[in-house]
């Protein structure tokens, strides 16, 4: 079957369960593969500078990295249609070297393409709807959202509506493209946080008020990077037909009054630190009423459209429990594994939800070959109405598969090597690039990675670990969100050396934590011992099922800072 | 100095009084904050006096004078400096209705932003005039067709182009 043949037949087949863009967006993104289009051509005569260039080509996504450029594709709110995921494929065949990169904010990224393609790049991805607008820059960046928004049981509604919302409001702003620095905002409308909105500039929950309205709290001034700050809340409630004034208030001030004399204090939670919640809240608040709200009169109306875009697929009546599955368990024991570790319950009887992971053993974490791409586009095209998630742990997500089906999925996900059942595990590990592609980084992360799963590589041992976050950032950006982690590795680089600085004690959920740092850096060698110590201790410790982060917060961090000082009067060199 | 209006390059009626030069009778003059009040009062309100200001002034010290001015000039100390959109919107919805400029190294690319937060002028220096001609900023002013945002200065916002659409 042609291309063509399987695009058509996956749009016949595949409900409209995301935003869809009218002729109006589709002109947007036109004109904006356009403009860059010209840029370049501007910055290879001469019209414009490097420096004038950069942020132009930032805010479309391109980086300028370590061997190559490296661009950034946004996929706003994680969800991507098999359609789109098939182009992504194409584009790493076509322009690169046959693979991309998910990371940790539900974006994807090229790591070979040169600048005279990036145009063809944009207009191949316009052509699905797709864009990278944003991905980099001064800008507000794309909006991320839960990854199981819309089929998790705990939600109060889905937050991609309000997240494509925003994802319009915030692109090519006027006003706000030239901030101090970049500003990323998270959305959840769980009652678990699995988009981490405490470690955002700005990070909203959808709650409901006294009435029993649906609003927003809004929570501003988190962030990780070489300061993590965890955010405060600066509204507890903001009525929906108010939130982009309100976004606009706060981005005013954080346009005016954030600093701009050093990137390093430059973000919104330098700003919230300094001059205090209470003084931010004031400067919001004065804006905010001091506003023309006209502009906003038709949000409601507005939502509403974008909001009907987001159909629930037409699922059918299924009993809750699905004999096929629990025979195939019996009979399989890998997949048995799969399940219990990759399979998430789903708000419809008979439905759940799955995680691919991308990190096998010894794999580089959220890397996927264009193969694995086609078969994830048709694997949701067979058993998912055609619809897959991008997490921030750097996984895929099918949200709504059969019960009756996981068994054939498994099979087909099993011969592409993408039926690792780690998700959640201590092998499911979130990394950054690191040293082997990013020009920022001051050690490797990738390796430290691989290691650590190596090392971990007895599934039997990892189930019965249980569910334990380790993140590993190659330097104190913190992209491999190392401070949220219950175990964090921070690659740095003391006198020629990479040392690797471990955190315990993060949490990226609604009790947030930055992680305690555990001792003096450790050599790259020896990481993956230091964490099975650590590891060691916990299951010796534990309380049945009780997780990490909360041993660690009942025992003290002192007892885990202990294991280690007693390892290295064994005659250990940590 | 290049100056910028309505995607040309046109001829400046306004000059740039340095601080040391002694304020002239009449002709159309910009100048510095500071001596605002003592220009103001020597030469009366008839529109002939502009001033520069820069990008981190509190709107409400400009309030009392601004029905006063026949220009105002925002210094952008450079491109990637963005602050000085969110004054111009400030200085509009303060009811200023004369000629807004925006002065410095602003980039053509960046001709719809400031035409979009109410700037009317761009002045940017001869240097960055030459690689950046005519050309490039009056095909700047056409790059944004429309905006996703509402009450912003721009052609047009999507929402109403599409409800128009729709009708």
């Amino acid at each position: 079957m042609s291309l063509n043949d399987t695009n058509t037949l996956s749009r016949i087949n595949s409900p409209k369960t995301t935003y869809q863009y009218d002729e109006f967006d589709k002109d947007f993104i036109r004109e904006r593969v356009a403009e860059f289009r010209e840029q370049v051509r501007r910055r290879l005569e001469g019209s414009l500078t490097e420096e004038e260039f950069r942020p132009f080509r930032l805010m479309n996504g391109l980086y300028l990295q370590l061997h190559a450029y490296m661009l950034r594709v946004a996929i706003p709110y994680g969800t991507l249609t098999s359609q789109q995921m098939r182009r992504l494929a194409e584009i790493a065949d076509r322009w690169d070297k046959g693979y991309g990169h998910f990371t940790t904010r539900q974006n994807l990224q090229y790591n070979w393409p040169r600048l005279i393609d990036t145009p063809d790049i944009l207009e191949a991805l316009a052509e699905v709807d797709m864009h990278a607008i944003q991905t980099s820059g001064n800008c507000i960046r794309n909006v991320t959202a839960d990854h199981f928004a819309g089929v998790a049981a705990d939600e109060i509604e889905d937050p991609r509506p309000t997240a494509e919302f925003l994802r319009q409001w915030s692109s090519a702003h006027p006003e706000f493209s030239f901030l101090p620095r970049k500003f990323k905002i998270a959305i959840t409308g769980a009652t678990h946080d699995r988009a981490a909105t405490l470690a955002h500039d700005i990070g909203l929950r959808l709650v409901k008020n006294a009435s029993g309205e649906i609003g927003y709290c809004v929570i501003i001034g988190g962030g990780l990077g070489r300061s993590p700050f965890i955010g405060k809340i600066i509204r507890e409630y903001v009525p929906r037909s108010a939130l982009l004034a309100y976004l606009e208030a706060i981005m005013r001030v954080y346009n005016r009054y954030g600093r701009r004399d050093n990137k390093y204090k430059a973000r919104i939670k330098i700003l919230v630190h300094e001059k205090g919640i209470e003084t931010i809240r004031a400067a919001v608040e004065k804006e905010f009423a001091a506003m023309d709200h006209t502009a906003f009169q038709q949000d409601p109306q507005e939502f509403e459209r974008v909001a009907a875009s987001f159909t629930p697929p037409p699922y059918e009546i299924l009993p809750s429990e699905s004999s096929k599955l629990a025979k195939a368990r019996v009979e399989t024991p890998a997949f048995d594994h799969f399940v219990s570790v990759n399979v998430s319950e789903h708000k419809i009887a008979g439905y759940a939800i799955v995680t691919v992971s991308l990190k096998p053993i010894n794999g580089i974490p959220g890397d996927a070959t264009s193969h694995q791409m086609r078969v994830l586009a048709d694997a949701c095209d067979r058993f998912g109405f055609g619809e897959l998630r991008v997490s921030h742990e750097q996984n895929i997500i099918l949200p709504h598969v059969k019960k009756d089906d996981l068994f054939a999925l498994w099979q087909t996900l099993d011969a592409a090597d993408l039926a690792t059942a780690n998700a959640g595990l201590v092998s499911d590990i979130i990394s950054c690039p690191g040293l082997d592609y990013c020009s920022l980084a001051t050690a490797r992360s990738i390796p430290i990675a691989q290691a650590i799963s190596q090392r971990f590589s007895d599934m039997a041992r990892q189930r019965r670990i249980g569910k334990l976050g380790i993140k590993i950032s190659g330097c104190i950006n913190a992209c491999g969100h190392h401070h949220i982690g219950a175990i964090g590795v921070l690659g740095l680089e003391k006198k020629g050396q990479e040392s690797y600085q471990i955190t315990l004690g993060g949490d990226p959920g609604f009790s947030a934590s930055i992680g305690e740092i555990l001792g003096p850096g450790v050599s790259a060698d020896q990481v993956p011992e230091v964490i099975e110590h650590l590891v060691d201790f916990y299951l010796a410790e534990r309380h049945e099922t009780e997780a990490f982060i909360d041993t660690w917060r009942r025992l003290g961090h002192a007892r885990f800072k202990d294991v280690l000082r007693r390892e290295g009067e064994d005659g250990a060199d940590i | 100095m290049a100056l910028i209006s309505k995607g040309e390059f046109v001829a400046d009626d306004w000059r740039r009084l340095a601080d040391e030069e002694a304020l002239p009778e009449n002709g159309k003059i910009i100048i510095s904050l500071e001596r605002l009040d003592n220009a103001l009062k020597a030469r009366g309100a008839n529109g002939d006096i502009g001033v520069i200001i820069d990008n981190t002034l509190e709107i409400d010290k400009l309030t009392p004078v601004l029905a006063k001015l026949g220009l105002i000039a925002i210094a952008f100390p450079s491109f990637a400096d963005g602050r000085g959109f969110s004054l111009a919107r400030l200085v509009r919805r303060a009811g200023y209705r004369g000629e807004l400029r925006a002065s410095g190294r602003l980039l053509a690319d960046q001709y719809a932003h400031a035409l979009g937060c109410g700037f009317d002028t761009v002045e940017i220096p001869d240097d960055l005039a030459q690689r950046q001609n005519e050309t490039q900023w009056r095909s700047a002013s056409k790059t944004h067709q429309r905006t996703y945002q509402r009450g912003y200065l721009s052609s047009g916002s999507i929402l109403d182009a599409r409800r128009k659409a729709m009708q």
